[in-house]
């Protein structure tokens, strides 16, 4: 029998997805027209023998989360909790925190998956690679290939060629190592929680030898990735599965844009439904293009490619959108031109408005390259970036709105470029 | 009557449009720039019109023998070998101009207005000097030539260049009258008129400054001919409303060639002339802008103070503004956004133009 585990973070977290994560938890955030996190769900729910799957993150218990719990476990025919952390613990101290959980029934192996992240999820795959490398107890790590630069943003693998085991692992080191980096997705056995175990116990003495700040102890987060990778390499313990399908990492909100591309671009094999087609009295559509069936649409509106539409959106004559994500109750006014956009909830763009943003895709001519996730600012400015209208905001007609980002419930009564609008 | 029209510059700063076209017959509210002067003067009595030309140019030939015909009046190019300023093409064209002992207009070709010519007459005869220069208000007198003159009859006192303190706010506005004895000041060189005639007419007492009443504009750069553009389609809707395009789509005044074609749900206006063959497709949405003859306009764009030059063709959902200036035969593709974009004749472009600059 098997589990998995997705590991959804907290409020703190994702403040790169800000202003959106505001309003949404981000792996709740839509990606081609879905929760970030029903991808993941999805993919387990796939797998022979999947037993259960949680959710463990330190958000407070919350209606979007109840919600998503529900649908999702009526949709896929599958357990689904939430482990709440009292305190974010990292991304292994989480997992030893409810290890009884995760063990109760006895699974053989689990997966566990960052939230934000997007990929294939090839786990056959994983479970027959992990069948043939190692003791049946081995770790398995799903590693991708980057380039050289980029490659110091994540963690980096280095394997012996042939058998795949991992030699090295470091976490974003400052010069290059390995040009194998960590998905964020891997396959454990029970055994890992002796190796988290070891470090918990050292934590505990530590934080014993230390004075309690207001007679509080500090929960010591222990991360997969520094404590248990780095020093299960050149064990024999640790194995690398690397892929060739996509993946990419969703940390800021243009990432969201490029992940749903992706997505939506995969929809043409596992949900040709999900994708809008040509159709009389419908839209014009061009390339992928997901619509949830409760917006309305004019016929003489453009839409795609990469376009997400969600629930209840309205969409008037000629207008124009393509590479966005317009989430749901956003009214879009005839004639406005919408690029490169993230449209919040219930926002209002005027006719003959143009929103427009700057993508920051990877570049197309190397294959290996991912998307940056870049800070806002670079000497000082704003870098120019997707534009972003928070939920609530209004974009009176005829104006231009150029690389900025804009908070909820924003009135705005002129045009702006490179800015972020309070 | 005669009347001498300096058309001589090149015409550089409304490029790119007088990269395709000489500047006097670049259209102007659908009527080419010297049209509106040589019809205004011929209202007024003139029969022979003498261009002053420092370039050959076949098509502005060609162009006037047309309207020689149509207008039943002779007009003459005075070339000159090389640039002679503003008063040097007077000399080279001397004896055309004194084959009778009548005054003569002269006009600079860049101005609009409405034409005072026979009040500058009347007013040339009643005070029987040697010159009559027009003078218009501006509010920012710091910024050109002022013209000092005394308010009871007018006669010029002296010229201020950029003054710093307030003299006067009345600016010499590029239309004269002239007794033929004026002509002697004048030596066959290159000579500005401005600089180096008028301070010593005015020393003598021989210049008259008449104020012009209503618009005035020289239309010589984009950002002015579009100020102009305004102007003038303000002084139709006073005298000749009858021209401008009302009913549902259009805003304020609009003037539409009638061959123009316009496609549904458009909004066009204020301030906006469309030319000959031009076509505006669905959801357009157009204001303060000049359309130049066979343009294209596609769907759902955008444009606000834009000259869109001849033939040119703008993209479905082009946002354009901030004074872009399509030179001829210019083709934006879709969904682009050009800021103060000022592009030369036959050019694609591909990408947008976020800040403003010259796409060669
Ligand atoms: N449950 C839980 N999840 C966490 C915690 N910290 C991070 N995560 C999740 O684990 C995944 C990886 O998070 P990080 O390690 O912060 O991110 P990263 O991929 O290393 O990237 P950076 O933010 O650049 O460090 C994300 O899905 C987070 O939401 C934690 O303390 N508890
Ligand atoms: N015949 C003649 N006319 C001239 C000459 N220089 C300027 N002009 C005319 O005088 C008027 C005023 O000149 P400017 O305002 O400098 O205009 P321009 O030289 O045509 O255009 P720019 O190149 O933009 O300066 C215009 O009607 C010109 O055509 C010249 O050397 N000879
Ligand atoms: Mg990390
Ligand atoms: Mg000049």
């Amino acid at each position: 029998m098997l589990k998995a585990v997705i590991l959804i973070g907290g409020p703190q977290k994702g403040t790169r997805f800000r202003p959106l994560s505001f309003e949404v938890p981000k792996p709740l955030f839509p990606v081609a027209g879905v929760p970030m996190l029903q991808h993941h769900i999805e993919a387990c729910a796939k797998v022979p023998n999947m037993k259960e799957i949680l959710l463990i993150g330190f958000y407070q218990p919350n209606e979007e989360l109840t919600r998503f719990l529900f649908t999702s476990q009526q949709e896929f025919k599958i357990t689904i909790r939430y482990l709440q952390e009292y305190a974010a613990l990292g991304t292994g101290g989480g997992l030893y925190h409810f290890r009884d959980q995760i063990l109760s029934g006895g699974p053989q192996a689990f997966f566990v998956m960052n939230a934000d992240v997007c990929s294939e999820f090839p786990l056959p795959e994983m479970l027959a690679f992990h069948k043939e490398h190692g003791d049946p107890s081995s770790l398995v790590i799903l590693g991708t290939t980057a380039n050289r630069k980029q490659s110091l943003n994540y963690g980096c693998i280095v394997e012996n060629e042939e058998t795949n085991e991992v030699l090295h692992y470091v976490e974003k080191p400052s010069t290059f190592v390995s040009d194998i980096i960590n998905c964020g997705i891997y396959l454990f056995t029970p055994d890992i929680f002796q190796h988290i175990a070891g470090v918990f116990q050292k934590n505990q003495q530590d934080i014993l030898l230390e004075e309690p700040a207001n007679g509080w102890h500090r929960a010591a987060a222990i991360r997969l990735e520094q404590d248990i990778f780095t020093a299960l390499a050149g064990q024999g313990k640790l194995y690398v599965y690397k892929t060739l399908s996509f993946w990419s990492q969703i940390k800021s909100a243009g990432s969201a844009i490029y992940a749903s591309r992706l997505y939506l671009n995969r929809y043409h094999i596992t949900h040709p439904e999900r994708l809008a087609c040509n159709q009389e009295g419908g839209p014009k559509i061009s390339g992928t293009v997901y619509i949830h069936p409760t917006a309305n649409i004019d016929p003489s509106a453009v839409l795609g490619p990469n376009v997400s539409i969600g629930t209840g959106v309205t969409i008037g004559a000629g207008v124009r959108v393509r590479e966005s994500i317009i989430l749901h109750g956003a009214t879009l006014q005839d004639h406005c031109c919408v690029l490169n956009c993230i449209v919040g909830w219930d926002s209002t763009i005027g006719k003959w408005a143009r929103v427009e943003g700057t993508p920051s895709d990877p570049n197309p001519n190397d294959p290996y390259a991912k998307i940056d996730s870049e800070t806002l600012f670079r000497d000082s400015k704003l870098t120019p970036s997707i534009t972003i209208l928070g939920c609530n905001v209004t974009i009176p007609s005829e104006v231009i709105i150029l690389n900025s980002i804009v908070l909820p419930h924003k009135d705005l009564n002129r045009s702006f470029k490179n800015q972020i609008i309070l | 009557m005669k009347a001498l029209i300096l058309v001589g510059g090149y015409g550089t700063r409304l490029r790119p449009l007088t990269l395709s076209v000489p500047k006097p017959l670049v259209e102007f509210c659908n009527k080419p720039t010297l049209l509106h002067q040589v019809e205004a003067l011929v209202q007024a009595g003139v029969d022979h019109v003498v261009l002053a030309v420092s370039y050959m140019s076949d098509v502005l030939e060609k162009e006037m023998r047309i309207q020689e015909q149509r207008l039943g009046i002779r007009i003459s190019l005075s070339h000159e070998k090389e640039p002679l300023g503003t008063a040097g093409p007077l000399a080279l064209a001397r004896d055309l101009l004194c084959d009778d002992n009548e005054p003569f207009f002269v006009l600079n070709s860049d101005v609009i207005c409405d034409f005072p010519f026979q009040e500058m007459l009347q007013f040339h005869r009643n005070h029987g000097n040697q010159g009559t220069i027009v003078v218009t208000r501006v509010e920012e007198p710091s910024k050109y030539g002022v013209v000092v003159f005394e308010a009871e009859g007018g006669r010029i006192q002296r010229f201020v260049e950029k003054p710093q303190v307030f003299v006067s706010n009345k600016i010499n506005a590029g239309m004269y009258i002239f007794n033929p004895s004026m002509l002697q000041r004048i030596q066959l060189r290159p000579t500005s008129i401005e600089k180096e005639i008028f301070p010593v007419m005015a020393e003598e007492g021989q210049l008259y400054a008449m104020e012009l009443q209503g618009f005035w504009m020289d239309i010589g750069q984009p950002k002015d001919f579009l100020t102009g553009m305004c102007m003038y389609l303000q002084s139709l809707r006073q005298h000749a409303p009858d021209r401008l395009c009302t009913g549902p789509g259009f805003l304020g005044n609009v003037l539409v060639d009638p061959s123009a074609r316009i496609g549904e749900n458009c909004s066009i206006g204020p301030n906006v002339t469309l030319g000959a063959g031009v076509v505006v497709e669905d959801g357009v949405r157009v204001r303060r802008c000049t359309v130049l003859k066979g343009a294209r306009l596609r769907s759902h764009s955008w444009l606000d103070s834009c000259i869109v030059g001849w033939n040119s063709s703008v993209g479905q959902w082009v946002r354009m503004e901030n004074v872009t200036v399509l030179g001829e035969d210019v083709i934006v593709n879709d969904e682009l956004y050009l800021n103060g974009a000022n592009v030369l004749p036959h050019k694609s472009i591909t990408d947008s133009v976020a800040e403003p600059r010259i796409i060669m």
